[in-house]
């Protein structure tokens, strides 16, 4: 009975996707639309199939600058987290710091990485890494400062020291928050990446699609599009298994009790 | 040691931020052994004793002695007094199995914790596994804590305030919320687990019942401020049976501590409306 409404749920958005697709393609063929203003979908999957060669090095390029901006964001944040997290006054103290440093919007920072770092890999790891922290560092926070104190009494009454809390209460208690902060960071990381590969980079799928919308060759600016997106999409559905895996036991699903 | 109690509470008071008085010029010895149970009306400070104890909780004033120690500071030390702590609420860590909740204590608690990484999956799970098997939770152990009822869970959490075999078990309330014959056999398996190994044990309570048959002394509480206005030594011979907390002698020490909390209660209630008319005045 589960399985049958999961799979039915599962076809129709699978058909939604397709459909969408459809009415696309179809949409663009009946009102004449240039691929100058809109390519078909069928375009853009000719385009990435014929300049794969091409967008494939750019490619690899994205992803090991998200993936290393992301990476060090994380640990960063995670730090931070704990950090501000284990104590009420560091939280106090930090909080408006952190608010403020993340209400800078991201484009602003990267013509300042460019003058430090010159343009190149540098400055797209640095604002990726920028961008997925504050999620992390709030999320890790407050998963540490919402611990029930019950659950931390149980530990101090056999004489645990706040090492012993952190790692057996706090931390495991905070997981969920992690994860659930990681699948904004890791989407959050390719808009670092991609906003500073198209300001300041000679590589990159984000340095692809400015110099191709620069030559008007608007199907390769979408293919660009979807390979960013079928990556972030990826990165997603790794992000959101891990915490199936790890963090199972917060979603109380009965296949995931025995794992 | 004979002589020299175990748990010392000298003129102990506790205010919570500045105004509320928990506790007022408290003293209690509990002898090593000793089977304790603190009744009075709720809010009387039954529980802060016990945080005091365990440590949780500074004394505003008084000293608060476990083996001529300060509770809490010494803990880590090699010879320190092995405490054990159950809730009303039965606290499992969600994400671990109720084996490995059980063995929590272990990981934490010398001398265990020193060999945690080698005997986890051997002898402590068999040893957390035959305390489930006491207190009828055979099989349980892979479980999650979300898996289990209420009472499940409050079975589980007893086993694991005891499987360090603590010198001293700190119950707040462990069994008040269950339904009557779930209590009742726990009372029973706790009553056996006492006469096993005879920890000093504090139990915190509002079932009058259950002080009467579990404790060997009981000490009434008076309303906030909390004060021990008695303590009754409880003479049944053991091991006691639920039919026998139905019995005369039995009913009649439970309804005379009724009538001296019911009075305690007044007393509380008649200071409040005198509170009252000189306000009104």
């Amino acid at each position: 009975m589960m399985a049958s409404a999961r799979t039915r749920q599962r076809m129709m958005s699978a058909m939604a996707l397709i459909g969408f697709f459809m009415i696309w393609e179809i949409g663009c063929l009946a009102f004449g639309v240039s691929d100058l203003i809109l390519p078909r979908p069928s375009q853009v999957v000719a385009v990435l199939w014929e300049k794969f060669p091409l967008l494939w090095p750019h490619t690899v390029q994205t992803l090991k600058t998200t993936l290393a901006g992301f990476a060090i964001g994380v640990m960063v944040g995670v730090v931070i987290g704990v950090a501000i997290g284990s104590s009420r006054l560091a939280y106090d103290v930090a909080y408006p710091l952190l608010v403020g440093f993340s209400s800078i919007p991201k484009v602003a920072v990267v013509p300042i990485f460019v003058v430090w770092f010159g343009a190149g890999t540098v400055p797209a790891i640095l604002t990726s890494m920028v961008i997925s922290i504050f999620p992390v560092v709030v999320n890790v926070a407050t998963g540490l400062a919402s611990t029930e104190p019950e659950l931390e009494d149980v530990l101090k009454v056999l004489g645990a020291s706040r090492r012993d809390v952190l790692f057996n209460v706090s931390l495991p208690r905070a997981m969920p928050y992690l994860f659930a902060s990681l699948k904004i960071a890791i989407t959050l990381a390719f808009v670092g990446t991609v906003l500073a590969e198209t300001v300041a980079a000679n590589r990159g799928i984000g340095n692809v699609m400015i110099i191709a919308s620069g030559n008007f060759d608007v199907p390769l600016v979408f293919a660009g599009l979807v390979i960013l997106a079928a990556m972030g999409v990826s990165l997603y559905l790794i992000s959101a298994w891990l915490e199936s895996r790890i963090t199972g036991w917060a979603q109380r699903k009965g296949d995931m009790a025995m794992v | 040691m004979e002589g020299k109690p175990l748990i010392e509470l000298s003129d102990v008071t506790l205010r919570y931020g500045g105004d509320t008085v928990a506790l007022s010029q408290t003293s209690l010895a509990i002898a090593s052994g000793d089977f304790v149970a603190l009744v009075g009306p709720s809010g009387c400070g039954k529980s802060t004793i016990l945080k005091l104890v365990a440590g949780l909780l500074r004394p505003t004033s008084g000293v608060v002695l476990v083996r001529d120690r300060e509770p809490g500071a010494s803990l880590r030390e090699a010879d320190a007094v092995r405490v054990g702590i159950a809730f009303q609420n039965p606290t499992m860590l969600p994400w671990l199995t109720i084996r490995d909740n059980v063995m929590v204590p272990l990981k934490i608690v010398r001398p265990f914790r020193e060999h945690y990484a080698r005997k986890r999956r051997g002898e402590y799970a068999e040893r957390a596994d035959a305390l489930l098997d006491k207190v009828g939770l055979r099989g349980f152990g892979d479980k999650r804590p979300w898996q289990l009822s209420g009472g499940m869970l409050q079975r589980a959490s007893l086993c694991r305030a005891l499987i360090h075999e603590p010198q001293l078990l700190l119950l707040d309330e462990p069994f008040g919320a269950l339904d009557q014959f779930t209590r009742e056999e726990l009372w029973a398996i706790m009553q056996n687990l006492w006469l096993d190994s005879q920890p000093t044990v504090v139990l915190v309570t509002h079932d009058l019942r259950e002080a009467a048959y579990l404790a060997n002394r009981i000490c009434v509480m008076s309303a906030r401020p909390g004060r021990i206005l008695e303590t009754r030594e409880v003479p049944f011979a053991r091991p006691r049976t639920i039919e026998d907390s139905y019995a005369p002698d039995m009913a009649a020490l439970v309804q005379s501590l009724r009538l001296r909390i019911a009075q305690a209660r007044a007393d509380d209630q008649g200071a409040d409306s005198a509170d009252l008319e000189r306000i009104a005045a």
